[in-house]
């Protein structure tokens, strides 16, 4: 295609240069503050401390496992919602997309605010029930369950995205009637036959609910749990230059992880609008 | 409660035995009946504190709206616009900003710079929260890296103040940005800048009649966007700047925390109230301004 107005086409370089300054500065001046203490030069204890650090295992773990978990109900709960709407009742699916888009109007620290109300219903009124049992369940530290259903309330807007725009490349009801026609049931055509054409859709929902579960704070921090995210903050006040330090890997971490999603075949996350490949090229 | 969960189970043992054609409906109702307790309750629980009222001297309690007028006043209300003008600022200059970036992408006409761009955009935009904070403190805090080689504090420069925090949001509002507006930036036809030039139009004069309106609805989209995303923002500003800058998420977690005055939390609930008729407005006017942009780029 042809450069219009190559005359002018300064601004570009300039445009992009000051974005990456921008961009990069933080992330550069971040590295430098944990290496370079003041008084101390240069040393890289900021990193080699963190594993040994009162209650960054537990941490991480308790964040990891809720992710897992998480991710497991979300995915039980929407693909088999999502491919069967597909198949057989199209006129449920907005039903199903405005459910799936609420959260997005409720901001997490009012929806945390609602979850605190009910969460105090147990002690307040429910004392001598068999239900109380459940809110203490729910609110477990080892294995905070009420964590588990508010994440995956909150990743709901972003898999749905994310599997629609999956199912919307992939012939579902074609791949259906054949497994089907070869002698599959119902199950075996999910499994063996729908699943494996949308591995990449799958990754992508999953790479997002952990990148949410692993950052979560507001919810964790206000209903008095500690997470990962809220571990960071609580070291920050003593151990500031850990406490970047921590940021920055995790930051890498995602980074990496994104990357080898790409390179599986999957797509960048929050480009979940599938842009047509034609214009992709156009300049 | 047993009835959902029961309900939960039947589509998987009706497919599993392969009954004569279990209705496709009937997978999606784990789905809605899990939303339904785990988002309807705290949601319906929400609606009713905030619509109820604690007499301290009889203990009664009734429903009216003085929780709803007590966080429209005072320091609730100053909580709740310092939130709007923040969110504001920040969502304006991310797309003032975005937009440049964005044309500059596509109009390079290079694939690997797009794609660096568009998954490095993927990957900031998600990176608000707890890391975002630090890793500005580190950088421009008290004691951050350029604030100590540049003498920055002597100059009067402050992070945790409302532009500091404007100077952080627009860190993953200005990638929400470019995101949101790549594909209509890719919808925008050469042949109508042709068309513009051979009727001798400037390129000035072609952005400001062929292009921004063509665009207009997925700026505007995407402005509201931004500004959703920076009124909910809460971990950011609570691990950097505490209280300094009065915001309206910052107020409902004192409120819940119960570091104000006892009896405070349904007025936390009616400030959650509030933020939700004004996240509901967001979304009610980003939904037809997307729909809108849409009939472009088809």
């Amino acid at each position: 295609m042809a450069r219009l107005n190559r005359s002018r086409s300064a601004w570009r370089p300039l445009v992009l240069g000051l974005a990456g300054l921008y961009f990069l500065v933080p992330l550069a001046a971040s590295v430098i503050f944990t290496v370079d203490v003041p008084g101390q030069g240069l040393n890289v204890d900021a990193y080699t401390k963190i594993i040994g650090t009162e209650g960054f295992t537990t941490s991480l773990l308790l964040s990891l496992a809720l992710a897992a978990v998480t991710i497991a109900v979300v995915l039980l709960l929407m693909v088999p919602a999502l491919v069967a709407l597909r198949l057989g009742a199209p006129r449920l699916k907005p039903v199903v997309e405005a459910v799936c888009s609420l959260p997005l109007v409720v901001p997490p620290i009012a929806f945390v605010a609602g979850l605190g109300t009910v969460l105090k219903w147990g002690p307040e009124h429910l004392a001598r029930t068999p239900l109380f049992q459940t809110f203490v369940a729910l609110q477990n530290p080892d294995f905070p369950v009420i964590l588990v259903l508010a994440y995956v309330v909150m990743a709901l807007p972003f898999t749905y995205r994310a599997l629609d725009a999956g199912l919307q490349a992939v012939d579902v009801r074609t791949l259906v009637e054949a497994a089907r026609s070869c002698g599959a049931n119902g199950t075996q055509a999910l499994v063996r036959a729908v699943l494996p054409n949308l591995r990449g859709a799958l990754m992508n929902a999953a790479f997002l609910t952990l990148a949410l579960v692993l950052g979560e704070y507001t919810v964790a921090q206000l209903l008095g749990f500690r997470p990962f995210a809220v571990w960071i903050v609580n070291i920050s006040g003593s151990q500031a230059q850990m406490s970047v330090a921590v940021s920055v890997l995790s930051l890498l971490v995602t980074w990496v992880l994104l990357l080898a999603l790409s390179g599986a075949g999957g797509r960048a996350p929050g480009a979940t609008r599938p842009t047509r490949t034609s214009k992709a090229s156009k300049g | 409660m047993t009835g959902s969960l029961m309900a939960a189970a039947a589509p998987r043992t009706a497919s599993g035995k392969r009954r004569r054609r279990a209705p496709a409906w009937l997978a999606a109702v784990p789905l809605l009946a899990f939303t339904a307790i785990a988002f309807g309750v705290p949601a319906v629980a929400m609606l009713g504190g905030a619509l109820t009222v604690d007499d301290p001297a009889t203990g009664v309690s009734s429903y009216g709206t003085e929780n709803l007028t007590a966080s429209l006043q005072g320091a609730y209300l100053t909580a709740l616009l310092g939130s709007v003008k923040l969110s504001a600022t920040a969502a304006g200059l991310a797309a003032l900003l975005g937009l440049p970036l964005a044309q500059a992408v596509v109009s390079s006409g290079s694939r690997a710079l797009r794609e660096a761009v568009l998954t490095a955009s993927g990957v900031l935009a998600n990176f608000g929260g707890v890391p975002l904070a630090f890793a500005f403190v580190a950088t421009l805090g008290n004691s951050g890296v350029l604030t100590r080689h540049l003498g920055l504090a002597e100059q009067g420069w402050s992070l945790y103040s409302f532009w500091g925090l404007v100077l952080v949001y627009l860190y993953f509002l200005i990638p929400l940005m470019v995101l949101t507006i790549t594909p209509a930036l890719d919808g925008l036809r050469t042949q109508w800048r042709e068309a513009a030039r051979n009727n001798g139009a400037t390129g000035l004069q072609y952005w400001r009649h062929v292009a921004l309106p063509v665009l207009l609805p997925s700026l505007l989209g995407g402005l509201v966007l931004l500004f959703g995303s920076a009124f909910a923002a809460y971990a950011t500003a609570a691990a950097m700047v505490g209280s300094a800058v009065p915001l309206v998420t910052l107020q409902i977690s004192d409120a819940i925390s119960g570091n104000v005055l006892v009896g405070q939390e349904n007025v936390a609930l009616a400030l959650s109230l509030d933020m939700v008729v004004i996240a509901g407005l967001v979304m009610a006017v980003y939904l037809p301004l997307q729909r809108r942009s849409s009939r472009w780029l088809a």
